[in-house]
């Protein structure tokens, strides 16, 4: 027993060990953030698809399914948030001595700064839950937003969302995020198949590839929302 | 040919003291002289004038031994592709450039004098399993062991590394990810290195690790400054040998290794 | 002193093995109490510490490089010859044997070549096993390329690196046993003398070349593999640390230093481009296959560029002096007949220092394409150095030294005259003669280190008390103080000139006067002139720092004032050789057609130089060189 975990510990210490779980939480979470987008774009189905939806997330293996999703997307983000930290400490340190001139070839700028991308994204991801989630500091959780569906008292997940977008500072917040986002992801996507030893000469240029859609992807279906409510009075 | 007027920066330091960059005036410098020999010209005037000359690595000056390790206006080995700064020649340069001229940066290459650094630590890396253990004397013939050549033309592709250090040089994280991929994806790639796939993987990431290298953030500034132009496919393919390098380790005992064959 | 080779008796074929059989055997319990001291880590001296140490010796290595693996060994880009007949060609040893002989140019130690020859066939397995990138065929076997010199395809090759894949297969090996604790390896660590007890070698003195801290060790026996002295021509194809130092200090303590002439020029070079120049590259021979070389046919023209010079104002010498081999004349040949070209003022390029190369008609006949994908590489190299391209404009060439056949004089066991020092790879004499073969060093290097020396060590070994001698002998001491005031006085000369430029002018001098042509009275001006130049060099040099740091000066000034000492034993020994033959071609000694003569009847021997503590008076030793295999005849290459 105990040597199992000698070796995963030894595993965990070591840099590619980091790494790799960098990769795969990462995944866990790409694949996280496209099923909330589509989830979202449901509030351009008008109220009772979006309410639905909230309420079967909700209410899922008798509201535990929720939980579980909570419990491992807080695990996923912990140890991606956690490992990055202590391997940008090492990196760190690994170059005390910067250049006088410094200069880079090939490298992306979503590349150098993943770590305040993340960093930016972990503060938007704590606002949001205390926006959407948890609800504080506004009227989500009184009976304003309560509605009926399918005879059942839901939670009307669809005003919340319009009244939440129809205050600029929060969808100008929100957009900043999806653009750090999606910088965070241009370099994330196609970098987790380096580090899972899954890229090929011949497929990395498409990883590369799908790395850049995906992101595109994710900021431009996640900002229609605020944009179409804040701009085009979508909803109100 | 035709003579540059150059202004030079360059990083002093002696060992275990704070270093500086100190300007010189390269005057006259012929266009077709390499680096070195423009480093020469300027030694040369610096000694005349009863200065210390500048101290940097340099042997073979064809390439090939890897001794020479400059940093040249931020990218190792200079601007041009593929390139050692032996290899660099002055024409590259324009009549009245600014050049900056610094040391191999990371910790795990201390400086020992001026632009020469300390690169032991590929050494360990290497003692930590990059070799076949095979005793002198106790090798089968050459063509009982057949490598396909495309297995080979790879391997080989490997094997040009030079251990220059550029890629550390060149790593914003000082990684030495490119080098020991290299070293290691070569044996691992080839049926005599099979046998010691595991250890040799495991020995030389940790070897890494504790020499106080950097990791790997896959912006691959180190393929975009390697002389021998190392793909960066190694460092994929070393992820993926040292993930199941460490799962064997954790979950396989030795009676399945057996069975496994190895 | 008699030279006694210790070359075993009997017929050619069977001697190594029989002297293996009777070489004693150490057992495996005392073989750890011996320390081995082997300076140099190329491919002689990394295989053998790795291999020495798999026996169970002690090993401590030395090397002046940052890292083992640097040694110039790596530099070498053709390949390595064996005889394993791969190709069913008709190759065999005795067939590699006698190609090596005759193309030593019959001044090789006959028994040597053939054990070479045998163990080459061993190297390849090793390295093999040992995972170089050979290069192969798609079944998975070896493949082999042709080289010069031989009829048969035995050179195996990885891509256009040989040399350093075959020295990081021999460095991974020392790796193995640096890790495993067989061998303590010193980098950056640079000998400055041998130590002399009771007339054995037993022990070295270095300066660590980052603290720079002068230390002795101490050893049961010290193997010199330390390479070449090609620098002493200053600019040559060598690495800018290769040195004579190591070999030079052994032979001023007893080893005699044998056949110093016998230098390799390689025809083609990059030129010269400005006395700033510091090194000289190489291109490989083989662009010599669809390249056509000539100059122009007036003095007038030399100055213009190529493409203006009409056809029929070119000469296209070698097609014109050696019909039936033209452009693919050998080494030595073409080399010289360049340098006749360009001494007659018909040179081109910068100082009139070279000869052109053309690849016009072979454009023309093959396209580009063809030409780029079967010397691609080497035109980019051209490219870069010159800034011309090869493709617009016919490259320029000129011959450059790159290997030194000449080295310390061992017995068949590769031990010295100096009881207890070995010498392996190119800084001994034995195997190639006069000339060395293309693809032909890597073999000897690897042979001595991997299998010659685990074997002929220990006879020497059992006769010595292991560990006897320690650093604490008073010869130790006296070595270590003579190390540290000849350091001082370097130092302490605090001169006008630097140590590069006497090192250029040494070397300007021996090339003009001891390189690819040499006569009777040039090698008479250039022994007046070099012991001159050397007392000014310690009354007039200047070594700035000092010499308890990295000083990258103090080291080039040590190795210089060897050289100054050597360059005037390679006159010597070049006009003391009234003949011509392999890489030795004396004007004097020459058919009326040019080629070179050989004076089989009284000079086939080799010359072992005794140091004498007179530079100008060294005492010559011979060993009379016996054919009984491969029988004396000339080469013609008409």
């Amino acid at each position: 027993m105990s040597a199992v975990f000698d070796s995963l510990s030894r595993f965990y210490a070591s840099s590619i060990g980091k790494k790799i779980l960098v990769a795969l939480t990462g995944a866990a979470l790409v694949v996280f953030v496209l099923g909330h987008m589509i989830g979202n774009l449901l509030v351009f189905a008008g109220p009772d698809a979006i309410n639905e939806y909230g309420h079967l997330l909700q209410t899922a293996l008798h509201g535990g399914g929720v939980w579980i999703a909570r419990l491992g997307l807080l695990a996923a983000v912990g140890i991606h948030i956690i490992a990055t930290i202590q391997l940008t400490r090492q990196n760190r340190a690994a170059r005390l001595d910067r250049y006088g001139k410094e200069a880079s070839q090939v490298s992306s700028k979503s590349s150098r700064t993943m770590i305040w991308s993340g960093l930016t994204i972990l503060a938007f991801i704590i606002y949001h839950l205390l926006h959407f989630t948890v609800r504080v500091g506004n009227e989500y959780n009184s009976a304003a937003y309560k509605t009926t569906l399918h005879g059942e008292e839901v939670h009307n997940v669809y005003k919340m969302v319009i009244d939440g977008f129809s205050w600029a500072p929060a969808s100008i917040f929100y957009v900043i995020a999806m653009l750090l986002l999606s910088s965070h992801l241009s370099h994330g996507v196609s970098s987790l198949f380096q580090t899972l030893g899954l890229a090929t000469h011949r497929t990395e240029p498409l990883f590369k590839k799908l790395g850049h859609a995906f992101a595109l992807l994710i900021v431009v279906g996640n900002c229609s929302i605020p944009l179409a409510i804040l701009v085009f009075g979508y909803g109100r | 040919m035709s003579l540059l007027n150059l202004q030079l920066k360059v990083w002093r330091q002696n060992q275990g003291q704070p270093g500086h960059f100190q300007e010189i005036q390269a005057r006259g410098i012929p266009d077709h002289a390499s680096f070195l020999e423009m480093m020469d010209i300027v030694n040369e005037r610096l000694i005349k004038d009863g200065s210390d000359p500048v101290a940097f690595d340099h042997d073979c000056r064809e390439g090939i031994c890897g001794m020479c390790s400059m940093t040249i206006n931020g990218i190792p080995h200079g601007p041009e592709k593929a390139t050692t700064t032996c290899q660099l020649h002055m024409r590259k340069f324009r009549d009245g450039d600014t050049i900056w001229i610094e040391p191999f940066r990371a910790r795990a290459f201390p400086v020992i004098k001026d632009l020469i650094v300390d690169r032991g630590a590929f050494d360990r890396i290497q003692q930590a399993g990059g070799y076949v253990t095979v005793r002198t004397g106790a090798a089968p013939d050459a063509n009982s062991i057949l490598v396909g050549k495309e297995v080979a033309d790879a391997a080989m592709d490997a094997a040009a590394c030079i251990g220059c250090g550029a890629c550390v040089a060149a790593c914003k994280n000082a990684s030495a990810m490119l080098f020991v991929s290299a070293k290691a994806g070569q044996l691992n790639s080839l049926p005599q290195g099979q046998p010691e796939k595991d250890r040799r993987t495991l020995g030389m990431v940790r070897q890494m690790d504790k020499e106080g290298f950097g990791n790997c953030t896959n912006q691959y500034e180190c393929e975009a400054a390697c002389p021998k132009e190392i793909s960066v496919r190694w460092i994929t393919k070393m992820n993926r040998d040292y993930a199941i390098a460490s799962a064997k380790e954790a979950f396989v005992g030795t009676t399945e290794r057996t069975e496994g064959g190895e | 002193m008699s030279l006694d080779s210790k070359t075993p008796s009997g017929p050619m074929a069977l001697r190594w093995s029989k002297h293996k059989q009777d070489s004693k055997l150490i057992n495996p319990k005392n073989k750890r109490k011996y320390t081995v001291i082997v300076v140099g880590s190329g491919l002689a001296g990394a295989s053998a510490a790795a291999t020495l140490s798999e026996l169970g010796y002690q090993v401590k290595c030395f090397c002046f490089q940052d890292s083992p693996r640097r040694a110039h060994s790596i530099a070498a880009q053709g390949g390595i010859n064996a005889a394993k007949n791969y190709q069913n060609d008709g190759d065999s040893v005795h067939r590699l044997f006698y190609d090596t002989v005759k193309g030593g140019d019959f001044r090789a130690r006959e028994s040597n070549v053939h054990r070479l020859a045998e163990e080459s066939v061993n190297i390849i397995d090793q390295c093999a096993a040992q995972g170089v990138p050979f290069a192969r065929e798609y079944g998975g076997g070896l493949a082999n390329r042709s080289f010069g010199g031989a009829q048969v395809s035995r050179t195996f090759y990885a891509r256009g690196q040989t040399g350093q894949q075959l020295l990081l297969g021999a460095y991974s090996s020392l790796n193995k046993e640096i890790a495993r604790g067989g061998v303590k390896m010193y980098s950056r660590t640079e000998m400055l003398d041998v130590v002399v007890v009771d007339g054995h070698a037993k022990g070295i003195i270095t300066r660590d070349l980052v603290t720079g801290a002068i230390e002795s060790h101490a050893g049961d026996t010290v193997l010199l593999c330390t390479g070449g002295y090609g620098n002493v021509f200053y600019l040559s194809t060598n690495a800018m640390g290769c040195n004579v130092t190591a070999t030079w200090r052994a032979h001023r303590k007893g080893a005699y230093f044998a056949n110093p002439c016998y230098t390799q020029i390689h025809p083609t070079c990059i030129p010269v481009s400005g006395d700033y120049q510091s090194k000289l590259t190489l291109m490989s021979e083989s662009l010599r296959n669809d390249g056509r070389i000539w100059v122009p046919k007036k003095k007038e023209d030399c100055g213009k560029p190529a493409t203006q010079i009409a056809e029929e104002d070119r000469d296209y010498f070698l097609e014109r002096k050696y019909p039936s081999f033209g452009n693919l004349a050998p080494r030595d040949i073409s080399s010289r007949a360049a340098k006749e070209a360009c001494d007659a003022g018909l040179g081109v390029g910068p100082g009139g220092r070279g000869v052109y190369l053309d690849f016009a008609e072979a454009i023309g006949q093959f396209g580009q394409k063809t030409i780029a994908e079967r010397y691609g590489n080497l035109f980019e190299m051209y490219e870069k150095i010159t800034g011309e391209s090869g493709y617009k404009q016919p490259m320029r060439i000129y011959p450059a030294v790159h290997y030194t056949m000449g080295g310390l004089w061992v017995d068949y066991n590769l031990m010295s005259s100096l009881p207890g020092l070995h010498v392996l790879g190119e800084a001994n004499f034995s195997d190639h003669g006069a000339n060395r073969l293309g693809a032909s060093a890597l073999m000897q290097g690897l042979a001595d280190g991997y299998f010659v020396i685990p074997t002929t060590i220990a006879p020497y070994l059992v006769t010595q008390k292991p560990g006897a001698v320690t650093t604490s002998h008073p010869e130790f001491q006296k070595a270590l103080e003579d190390a540290r005031a000849r350091t001082n006085r370097l130092l302490n000369v605090k001169g006008k000139r630097s140590v590069d430029s006497f090192h250029r002018e040494l070397g300007l001098l021996v090339w003009d006067k001891c390189g690819m042509a040499r006569d009777k009275a040039g090698l008479n001006e250039a022994l007046k002139r070099i012991p001159e130049l050397r007392e000014e060099f310690w009354s007039n040099v200047v070594v700035p720092g000092s010499g308890s740091a990295a000083n990258p000066e103090l080291e080039k000034a040590g190795r210089v004032a060897d050289f100054m000492e050597f360059g005037e034993l390679l006159c010597l020994d070049a006009r003391e050789r009234e003949e011509s033959c392999g890489g030795h071609f004396r004007t004097e000694h020459q058919y009326p057609d040019g080629e070179a003569k050989r004076d089989d009847e009284n000079y086939c021997y080799a010359a072992a130089w005794e140091y004498t503590g007179d530079l100008s008076k060294p005492t010559l030793n011979k060993e009379q060189l016996t054919f009984e295999e491969v029988h004396l005849q000339v080469r013609s290459y008409k």
